[in-house]
């Protein structure tokens, strides 16, 4: 198969019938290792779009936060004419309604959050829509709590497991948007047929949903196609120009964020991959870097204002309204090239052209081997910005290869042969109390007695007046996270079955391959807490307070501890036996679709929330206060500098939190050193 | 033997060069007015270190050093327990570790010009911060001559040493350029001295003398506008 968009490109693998982005990027990048220099500023009518988006903000944060709201026409990839924020203007076209900033009505996650959303600002949802979304279609969120056990449930109360995606997209999931520039739609298509008609044999019901899904991608592919005709172009075929490469290639995002309103809606790794025509067109004559840098700029442009309808108490929880648009860019290729382009620089470049911008979520894939140049430019973009996230390639190279990205904020998969199952936290600071209370909850009070709410079952509790005594609360603390383990799978395996029944992410995995890999991705919260509360349960003397039912629910701490966050092995072993023996808890059980369990330590904001809902801890934290985010120290217990609080956190063993650690890390310019 | 310490750094990217473990000795002879570490005073606080506990940490963060870092030891004045510092930087040196000492050799005296030779024998950059060069002034900042200083610092110009010198710049009190033009010259005269820093006055101390209830000397003194700092480095300025 040959197409005349393929033209003064090196054929291979990618182009004999396979799809094979990888490989196509392998064999026709061009890796830059010179400097910024060549970089220009933003064309006139970008600045003219970039004005007129920049109204609309205002006018939208005027507004309370929504400017304009769908209260009827449920979104598809189909649903809504073209719309545009200033056609003639635009070089890359595409919004998620049919008018720019208002937001898609999206009730398959849950019909019940979508209604909310809207009455919240002010807006009535269509009755129609209601009632075929009560009556006669079933949402994801009523299939779970069709299925929920009442331990589920209670645990879900007392927020022993929180951020669970039971009432919403589970998102995480990125498309391999890559394919639609390079292979066009029909090639795809006939790749999914393929693939369903050697899908054959017995009819077991992993096949028979495995047929179906795959009838879905296909659907979902022709849908996308007459999406894109909707503002004038077909995309049944590959791309031929650069500007084409990207607007397919947002065509497909596009069509993913109109499909689903996830948590983390994730782009991938495209930069890269757009370079090779920028090149080519560049080498012909029909492209500027003037040109090129507008097209970048105004791809950027689009993805700053991917917007979905959400309560706010779901922004509250992430501090924000992130939509987690993380790209991810540079990295080392596997033979030792290093995979940064010219269109590395371009796309960081936007936040000088378009200023500082939390999203797209601009991830540089860091290794100490990347081109000094780049470096250079990252730091200078930082300084200036502040607005880059940072990731170990070197960490994440060995076992996910060169073709992965950033799904969310850390969460790494190889780019259209990955998924995963998003799977929220366990706060191990609160089971920490339910080894010492029994399982009873600190906080939450059982609604028919008014006591505390028996949350696991009646697990024998820590009596006496103390001081704790370490080897016994380790051993209920185990027993404790057994059950808790179990329970969050459990809970997991349930919500990702009917997300996949009722909000089948039909389009981003007609994206991946038909054989994808799962990953089982749970989390942890409260780390940190965790490991003082043992720390000081083993090096200081910790007497439980007891209320009127018997319940700790203070300490008292006698003498002093080490704490997590100073590389003092003592209290960095126990965070890292925390991490490991959860792991492996959450290991021993039955994951859905033959999942790959994964951990994750990353709350980056909602750990503020998370320790709203636990109550004093034997660190001494009292109870409402923060939990720390990620994985790092409580706040202000690490105090031999920098240094020992991020060795503390590297301590952490990787290959049993492969999800991703994050550690949330400010610095003063000032303190990095003197620039003289 | 046992040191007393007041604090540590691991991150520590201004004092001396590269990225360095910084140990903050307890205890110091000097009350100057703009002195951000009122707490490292006095000789009766601290947490007991052995030299061998001590040069352990340093070494966990090697790897950091490679940037033409190492360790610093800083106070308080770390020459008022010199054995202690020798020690640590003995066993340091076996492990190739660049070593700073930051102080205000206060304590030098010419009377036993090689007192602390055993320890600079294992020191590789001192950085010497010389508080006013006028006697009289420096009186009034710190409660001390200036004298033993500034031998101190030709005693290392003598013996070939490598040398900073630190010069905080505070308003109305170090910033006059009679000082300036004098402080320069006098660097000048030493040979040894391969950078002058200034460091620009703050008031982030102020709140510390607030907790240990000592009235702040420098109230109401604003830090050095970036033009006079600016004006200070350039006179400063080491020319080759």
């Amino acid at each position: 198969m040959t197409y005349k968009a393929w033209e003064g490109f090196v054929p291979g693998k990618w182009s004999d019938d396979e799809v094979n982005v990888r490989d196509f990027i392998q064999k026709n990048y061009t890796p830059y290792e010179g400097d910024d220099s060549f970089l220009e500023g933003p064309t006139g009518a970008t600045q003219k779009l970039w004005n007129e988006i920049l109204d609309l903000s205002a006018k939208e944060r005027a507004a309370g936060g929504v400017l304009k709201a769908d209260t009827s026409i449920v979104s598809t990839l189909t649903s809504h004419k073209a719309g545009y924020i200033d056609k003639n203007l635009e070089k890359i076209v595409g919004l998620q309604t049919d008018e720019p900033f208002k937001r898609a009505l999206q009730p398959f996650g849950g019909i019940k959050m979508a209604e909310q959303a809207l009455n919240m600002y002010g807006y009535e949802i269509d009755p129609n829509v209601k009632e075929i979304f009560t009556k006669y279609r079933k949402t994801h969120n009523d299939g779970v709590y069709d299925a929920y056990t009442p331990e589920m449930r209670r645990a879900r109360t007392a927020h022993i497991l929180t951020g669970l995606p039971d009432t919403y997209g589970r998102g995480r999931i990125v498309g391999d948007y890559r394919r639609v520039a390079l292979y066009g739609i029909d090639y795809l298509i006939e790749h999914k047929q393929q693939d369903k008609l050697n899908m054959d044999g017995d009819m077991t019901p992993d096949k028979i949903r495995d047929r179906e899904e795959l009838s879905e991608q296909i659907k979902a592919l022709g849908d996308l196609k007459k999406m894109a005709a909707e503002y004038g172009f077909d995309i049944s075929r590959p791309a031929e120009t650069a500007q084409e490469a990207i607007q397919w290639l947002y065509f497909g995002y596009l069509g993913a964020i109109k499909d689903q309103n996830g948590a983390a809606m994730s782009i991938g790794r495209n930069s890269t991959f757009l370079d090779i025509y920028i090149e080519r067109d560049l080498k012909r004559g029909v492209l500027t870097e003037k040109d090129a840098q507008e097209l970048i700029d105004q791809f950027v442009m689009k993805l700053r204002i991917v917007k979905f309808m959400r309560i706010k108490e779901y922004n509250e929880l992430f501090s924000g309204d992130p939509t987690w648009v993380t790209e991810s860019i540079g990295g080392m290729g596997v033979d030792g090239r290093t995979l940064v382009t010219k269109n590395s620089f371009r796309i960081l470049h936007t936040l000088k052209n378009l200023g500082p911008a939390p999203e797209p979520n601009l991830t540089v894939l860091w290794s100490k081997n990347l081109p000094v140049g780049f470096k250079r430019f990252c730091a200078k973009t930082s300084i200036e910005t502040s607005a880059i996230q940072y990731e170990s390639d070197d960490l994440m190279r060995p076992e996910m290869g060169d073709d992965y990205c950033i799904a969310c904020c850390v969460s790494c998969m190889r780019v259209g042969k990955d998924m995963q199952f998003f799977g929220a936290r366990a706060n191990l600071a609160k089971c920490l109390l339910y080894a010492i209370n029994g399982g009873k909850d600190e906080l939450t009070k059982d609604k028919k007695t008014g006591k505390a709410l028996q949350v696991s079952p009646m697990f024998a509790p820590i009596s006496g007046d103390g001081p704790l005594d370490y080897n016994e609360v380790i051993q209920k603390y185990e027993q404790m996270m057994d059950w808790l383990a179990g329970l969050y799978v459990n809970t997991l395996n349930l919500i990702h079955y009917m997300h996949d029944k009722y909000s089948y992410e039909a389009l981003e995995m007609a994206l991946h391959d038909t054989q994808v890999r799962r990953f089982f991705a749970t989390g942890i919260a409260g780390l940190s807490c965790a490991a003082d509360s043992l720390s000081a349960i083993k090096y200081a003397k910790v007497y439980p307070v007891r209320n009127e039912e018997g319940l700790a629910t203070d300490f008292r701490i006698e003498g002093d501890y080490p704490k997590y966050g100073n590389n003092d092995d003592r209290a960095d072993s126990i965070a890292v036996w925390l991490v490991k023996t959860f792991m492996n808890k959450i290991k021993s059980h039955y994951t859905y679709r033959e999942s790959v369990p994964t951990m994750s330590i990353l709350t980056i904001t909602s750990n503020v929330v998370y320790g709203k809902k636990t109550g004093n801890t034997p660190d001494g934290r009292r109870a409402g206060q923060p939990l720390a985010p990620g994985a790092n120290p409580m706040h202000g217990r690490d105090s031999s500098g920098a240094l020992a609080s991020l060795e503390s956190v590297a301590k952490l063993p990787y290959e049993y939190s492969r999800d991703g650690i994050s550690n949330t890390f400010s610095v003063t310019p000032a303190s990095l050193g003197k620039d003289d | 033997m046992r040191g007393k310490i007041h604090s540590f750094e691991s991150f520590g990217t201004v004092d001396g060069p590269g990225i360095r473990f910084v140990v903050f000795m307890q205890g110091c002879p000097m009350r100057c007015q703009y002195c951000h570490n009122p707490d490292t005073w006095s000789c009766s606080a601290g947490t007991e270190y052995e030299a061998e506990e001590v040069a352990s940490r340093v070494l966990k963060y090697k790897n950091y050093f490679t940037g033409g870092g190492g360790v610093t030891v800083s106070g308080g004045e770390p020459l008022m327990q010199a054995q202690f510092v020798c020690e640590l930087f003995t066993i340091l040196k076996r492990s190739g570790i660049n070593t700073a000492l930051d102080t205000s050799g206060v304590l030098y005296n010419e009377d036993e010009p090689r007192a602390f030779d055993e320890l600079l024998a294992v020191t590789d950059l001192v950085l010497l911060d010389i508080k006013h060069i006028d006697e009289a002034e420096h009186k009034k900042l710190t409660g001390h001559s200036n004298k033993n200083i500034l031998a101190f610092a030709r005693y290392l110009a003598q013996i070939g040493k490598s040398v900073w010198i630190r010069h905080v710049l505070v308003p109305g009190i170090t910033d006059d350029d009679k000082y300036l033009y004098k402080l320069k010259e006098f660097i000048s005269s030493l040979g040894n001295v391969s950078k002058v820093e200034v460091l620009p006055y703050h008031t982030m101390g102020a709140v510390k003398y607030k907790k240990l209830g000592i009235d702040y000397p420098l109230e109401g003194v604003q830090p050095p506008s970036p033009e006079r700092v600016k004006n200070a480095k350039e006179i400063l300025k080491i020319t080759c």
